[in-house]
């Protein structure tokens, strides 16, 4: 299959789900920094009439309309064109970068064989590094747009950090091509479906311990975010995008979100076995006989746990109901038709209509649905370690920053490649 | 026919953002349109089946090397109308006539001589990493360790220029 069309759809299934990334990572945010500082966080907004708060995700749909009704402004004296342009090339270039990581295993549906991932490069993770290289430009240039110093020495502390973290994260991703002597992502979650010392997953992260510490110090830091949150720091100084408000400042904002998602997706593609599930392998997933007992459990699963959800949010809808005078007092009902007793309903539905065909029509797409959640469940995690890491270190300081990066991370990642070559003339990997 | 469009769009994109690098007053447009002349170079490396060097070229040219650049334009920030307007006496266009003529003759007779015709097919591996390495080190090691002497003598050279006290 190729043709326009086909490569359209291709790169719209990835761009879609980076996108989508965007309010979850807010909600997980908000939620996770209060749930460390021991807040409730935002509760407050909700869909009139069915009254769904959705703990706080509904904040979200308020920041949207929020950020769009803002005055647009350009300031007297900026770059115009330039100014304009910084915001689009963030966002453009985390985008784009997401666009080479795999997604799902391969499947086999009506007999063509495909997978989930917009671009199959044989250069896979490099091509991935070139791309976010010219991301730094979006910091310089918006700062030095705005026309104002501040922003121009935020652009500049921010550039120097991102151009330095970026050998670390080289040098680290040279060990992984040494372990696995490719660059393409997809042969790379390929060869990490194998076991490693007879009981662990063929895993990166225990071929290469040294080079996944480099790379997740140096995603933190290209990615802007505490400890390495130099370009905002707004205790210090004030970051890039000073000068930048309303949709244009929500470029920038999604940008960093999605620039973590990505991260945090590579992550778990290089280090953590992508889409495979630790111990099984995805022949087994795709296997016809697996397939419809997989495809038995996700729908047996759905409806134990949909009435299991539902009963329990009909209980807490007992307490909240007397709690509002609003619309609010039926959130608890729609919640539990929504979230609990609904998905039973269709589960059982599905079951009761194709129950017996619907393996056999699907193939090992169940597989790859299977892995697809694998690789977001991992991504999850390590979106939650950001957040965690975020709101509970206190953040570098510059001269630190600049001494972790080259006199620490380049020779660390200089031995370990080193280190990786003794050990792969050892034959031990 | 999609190779060729893709050729000639790119051709073109880095023809015209070489002309901007040279023309364009402003100094940091000037560095931008670099920066595009080496990602639609890059793009043309890519489709002669070199795309281990075309990824090189963002990776170290346009995302290292003009960071560096942008940053010299930046931190000195000319304010419109403080650069010196340049006048180009006589004489130079003349010497410009002089030493454009030839070269443009030799290019002109380059492309005529050429054979237009499609080239063999190089092979699946050409230009991947792994080929490029096994050349690098294998068949062109001693040059390669030249040239990283000579890259340690420039680190060397710039430190002992930084440093006021060794």
């Amino acid at each position: 299959m190729d043709g326009f069309g086909w490569l359209f759809l291709k790169a719209a299934v990835p761009w879609l789900l980076l996108l989508q990334m965007i309010p979850v990572m807010i909600f997980l945010e908000r939620k996770g920094s209060a749930f460390i500082a021991d807040r409730v966080g935002p509760n407050r907004a909700f869909v009139p009439g069915l009254g769904l708060r959705l703990a706080g995700m509904v904040h979200n749909l308020t920041d949207v309309v929020k950020l769009l009704t803002k005055e647009e402004f350009v300031p007297n004296h900026a770059n115009r064109r330039l100014y304009i342009f910084a915001p689009m090339l963030a966002l453009f270039i985390s985008l784009v970068v997401g666009m080479v990581i795999p997604l799902t295993p391969k499947m086999t549906i009506f007999g063509e064989s495909y997978q989930i991932q917009a671009l199959d490069a044989d250069l896979g993770i490099l091509i991935l590094l070139a791309v976010s290289s010219i991301g730094v430009y979006a910091v310089t240039l918006a700062g030095w747009a705005s026309n104002n110093k501040y922003s121009l020495m935020g652009a500049m502390r921010a550039t120097a950090q991102m151009i330095s973290y970026e050998l670390s994260m080289g040098l680290a991703v040279v060990g992984l091509f040494m372990v696995y002597g490719t660059p393409n992502l997809g042969e790379m979650v390929e060869i990490q479906g194998g076991s490693f010392l007879a009981i662990l997953p063929r895993w990166g992260i225990f071929l290469q311990p040294i080079g996944f510490l480099l790379f997740l110090i140096a995603g933190f830091a290209e990615t802007n975010r505490t400890p390495f949150d130099m370009a905002e720091g707004e205790s210090e100084i004030v970051g890039f995008h000073v000068e930048y408000g309303g949709v244009k400042f929500a470029l920038f904002f999604m940008a960093e979100y999605i620039h973590m998602v990505v991260v945090a997706m590579v992550l778990s593609t290089c280090f953590f076995g992508g889409y495979q599930v630790p111990w099984v392998s995805p022949e087994t997933l795709a296997d016809p006989e697996n397939a419809a007992l997989l495809s038995k459990g996700i729908l047996f699963g759905t409806m134990i746990a949909g009435i299991l959800v539902g009963l329990r949010l009909l209980k807490w809808h007992g307490k909240n109901r007397l709690l509002w005078r609003d619309s609010r007092k039926n959130e608890g009902l729609v919640l539990s038709v929504l979230m609990g007793f609904g998905p039973a309903l269709a589960a059982l539905l599905i079951y009761m209509l194709w129950g017996g065909e619907l393996s056999t029509t699907l193939g090992s797409t169940i597989g790859g649905l299977v892995g697809l959640a694998t690789l977001m469940a991992k991504t999850l995690f390590f979106c939650w370690l950001f957040v965690w890491v975020r709101w509970t270190l206190p953040r570098f300081r510059y001269d630190q920053l600049m001494a972790l990066g080259w006199k620490i991370l380049v020779p660390l990642g200089l031995v370990n490649i080193l280190l990786t070559g003794i050990l792969i003339k050892m034959d031990i990997w | 026919m999609e190779q060729k469009t893709l050729f000639f769009i790119l051709a073109a994109m880095a023809v015209i953002s070489a002309l901007m690098t040279i023309t364009r007053k402003n100094p940091l447009s000037g560095a931008l349109s670099l920066i595009m002349t080496f990602i639609s170079l890059a793009g043309l490396y890519f489709m002669s089946s070199a795309p281990f060097v075309g990824v090189l070229q963002v990776l170290v040219y346009a995302g290292a090397i003009m960071v560096l650049v942008i940053f010299v334009v930046m931190l000195l920030n000319l304010p419109e109308g403080e650069l010196e307007e340049e006048r180009i006496p006589p004489r130079r266009w003349v010497l410009a006539f002089f030493s454009l003529v030839p070269l443009g003759f030799l290019c002109i007779a380059q492309i005529l001589s050429t054979d237009m015709k499609a080239v063999d097919s190089l092979g699946p591996n050409f230009g991947s990493v792994k080929s490029v390495g096994r050349l690098m080190f294998g068949d062109y090691l001693l040059q390669f360790e030249m040239v990283s002497i000579l890259l340690l003598i420039a680190i060397v050279g710039a430190v002992v220029m930084a440093k006021k006290k060794l």
